[in-house]
């Protein structure tokens, strides 16, 4: 079929091309503006190059904030997704236990990321924290505010409680998809509860199964506010990642150079990331 | 295979059931012969597939027990009984290949492997589908879906039964000739016990060589097509089976004439009603259209190609008659009743008649 061009349809997508220059171009062009130069305050700026690009790149302490994400991304999706599937699998399908499990699991996403981090970092202190406290009254040394691997604990233990609501949702609605008929004829075909999982509840939720794996990477790769309010980045520097660590830079720091850097290296890894997600899923599509 | 006794069964969703109308099943005492080819024919909600879920044990009845050769399995569970189910729409296994989901139901079982290739070869050469064995079935067409529904019921030799519950509903129609013919043809060759849930009456008597008419809960007639056609026990067969169904009408008896408005009807034997509500039925074979008899104004006439169905008033009220193709209406249409077509219904089951 032959296309018809139409240039005057350009001025239709005007309006949304002015806004997205506002809010996201020009933005981010001024963020490539400071990446390249370097400045003392007072508008005097001086020219950078690559400088700080190669200075990023060779840092230990940004591979080192990368690793940290990465394997916390990892820690969490370990955790959240069999976790979530495990809990969707046990829901009830029907009855007044329905609405009820639905609005429990909906709680946590609705509280504010901050206040998630402001009750984890009361909940979690040894002297007032309900948890903290009974956790060491147990005769466990608990301590997030002094010791690295504590503070990690009670990090993933936060984001697996704020977000496992996420996978467990997507899951329920993939599996309350599925009729009736497949767990009949599964019955009549003798397929074992596991049977049953692998060949006819995890095929059906593989779909959702994708977004929830995809959106909680994305998230947990982004994270900056329950880190921040709970642990501010320590102790030392054993919870920085990468958006803690930009932000010290550009605020605590002042070093608006490097920052630049770091923000564009960052954007240029989540538009990657992105893209690959991307592909992956039309792929996905276009096998069914 | 096995002979299936359905012994007083009753069946309610509800938890405490009280009255009649709490039943699903109000009771149902029926035996299915070895062998057999069975279709439970009814309008929806008239509970046949609740009575196919109880016998293949996805359902427990509220009362009454299930045989399978004599013996008791209302207890037991669906695996246990042994018995395969073709459901409304194509179950299969997504992510397997045709061959691995016909293997399923034996992996399952613990078979050995090479037990489960004869009997999966087997299996695909009888559903015809030996050439897709190593395919994906989730890229398959619906009648090839359900042909691996099937499949997974067959590929077990020894089922007792093979349950199919309104298979062909999502089957394009051209393909539901040759799937029916198919399962026919499996029945022959085989000799499994099948009970085949429908609403279609064509499916029913060209399927079945005993069908098992249901209404409301109950089952209203047994019988062969034949049967069920020239002798509906129940007013309700009469207006399910047929089309158009059977004409129903209220009549006044004195032994062997029965008076209708102001007609006066002879019948071939004298009815042996009980009183209350009496009425004729005549299906619209045997209405003979003439010159003579009993005048009708004629309202409609439906050309169907191989006859042609005439819609008349008699007496005030609606009844069909089914003409040939070449026949021609008459100026003053009259209407005779063929007495080897009429039926007496009293409280709509009908009644014998005496010499």
């Amino acid at each position: 079929m032959d296309k018809t061009w139409n240039n005057k349809a350009w001025f239709l997508v005007l309006p949304v091309l002015v806004l997205v220059a506002f809010s996201a171009v020009i933005p981010l062009m001024t963020v490539v503006n400071y990446s390249v130069q370097d400045t003392f305050g007072n508008n005097v700026f001086f020219w950078a190059g690559t400088e700080w690009f190669e200075e990023l790149l060779s840092s230990r302490r940004f591979w080192e904030a990368m690793a940290r994400n990465l394997i916390f991304s990892f820690i969490i999706l370990a955790i959240e997704v069999p976790l979530g599937i495990f809990i969707a699998l046990n829901m009830p399908k029907k009855g007044w236990g329905v609405p009820v499990c639905l609005v429990l699991m909906a709680l946590p996403l609705l509280i504010p990321w901050n206040v998630v981090g402001t009750i984890w970092q009361v909940f979690g202190r040894n002297d007032i924290g309900l948890l903290g406290y009974y956790v060491n009254a147990l005769g466990i040394d608990f301590n997030y505010v002094q010791d690295p691997f504590d503070a990690w604990v009670i990090i993933i233990v936060m984001d697996v409680w704020h977000w496992t609501s996420l996978v467990v949702l997507l899951c329920y609605a993939g599996l309350v998809s599925i009729p009736d008929a497949f767990y009949q004829a599964a019955k009549i075909d003798g397929a074992s509860r596991w049977a049953v999982f692998r060949y006819i509840q995890l095929p059906k939720m593989q779909r959702v199964l994708l977004i929830a794996v995809l959106l909680r990477f994305m998230d947990s790769f982004m994270i900056y506010t329950e880190p921040f309010v709970v642990t501010g980045g320590g102790p030392g520097n054993s919870t920085t990642f990468l958006s803690i660590d930009l932000v010290k830079t550009a605020l605590g720091q002042f070093d608006l150079g490097p920052a630049a850097a770091m923000s564009l290296v960052y954007f240029l890894i989540i538009l990657l990331l992105s893209w690959v997600f991307y592909t992956v899923m039309t792929n996905y599509d276009a096998e069914r | 295979m096995a002979r299936i006794d359905v012994n007083h069964i009753r069946h309610s969703y509800l938890p405490n059931p009280r009255k009649d109308a709490d039943f699903a099943l109000r009771e149902v005492h029926h035996t299915f012969e070895d062998g057999g080819a069975y279709a439970l024919l009814g309008p929806s909600g008239c509970g046949k597939t609740t009575l196919l879920n109880i016998i293949s044990g996805l359902l427990h009845p509220s009362h009454g027990q299930l045989l399978f050769n004599g013996r008791d399995v209302t207890s037991l569970s669906t695996q246990e009984r042994n018995i395969a189910q073709v459901f409304q729409f194509p179950v299969i296994y997504d992510t397997m290949t045709v061959y691995d989901n016909l293997a399923f139901p034996l992996r399952n079982r613990g078979v050995p492997e090479a037990d489960v290739d004869r009997k999966v070869r087997e299996t695909l050469e009888m559903i015809d589908l030996a050439s897709w064995a190593k395919k994906k079935a989730r890229g398959l067409t619906a009648d090839q879906k359900q042909k691996i529904s099937l499949g997974r019921g067959l590929v077990r030799s020894d089922v007792n039964a093979i349950l199919f519950d309104e298979p062909l509903t999502v089957i394009d129609p051209h393909m539901k000739w040759v799937l029916r013919s198919q399962l026919k043809q499996l029945h022959r060759r085989f000799g499994y016990t099948m009970v085949y849930v429908t609403h279609d009456q064509t499916e029913a008597l060209t399927f079945a060589d005993q069908v098992v008419v249901m209404y409301d809960g109950g089952i209203v007639q047994i019988g062969t097509p034949a049967e069920l056609f020239e002798r509906p026990r129940h007013t309700f067969v009469g207006y399910f089976i047929g089309s158009p169904g059977m004409n129903v009408m209220p009549v006044a008896i004195d032994g062997r004439t029965a008076t209708l408005g102001s007609q006066r009807i002879e019948l071939p034997g004298v009815p042996k009603a009980g009183g209350g509500a009496v009425e004729l039925g005549i299906r619209p074979e045997y209405v003979r259209l003439g010159r003579e008899g009993m005048s009708v104004s004629i309202s409609k006439v439906e050309d169907l190609g191989r006859h042609k169905v005439v819609r008349a008033r008699l007496e005030g009220r609606e009844i069909a008659a089914v003409i040939g193709e070449d026949e021609t209406l008459p100026a003053h249409p009259k209407v005779r009743f063929d007495p080897a077509g009429i039926n007496i219904y009293a409280d709509s089951w009908r009644v014998e008649m005496g010499a």
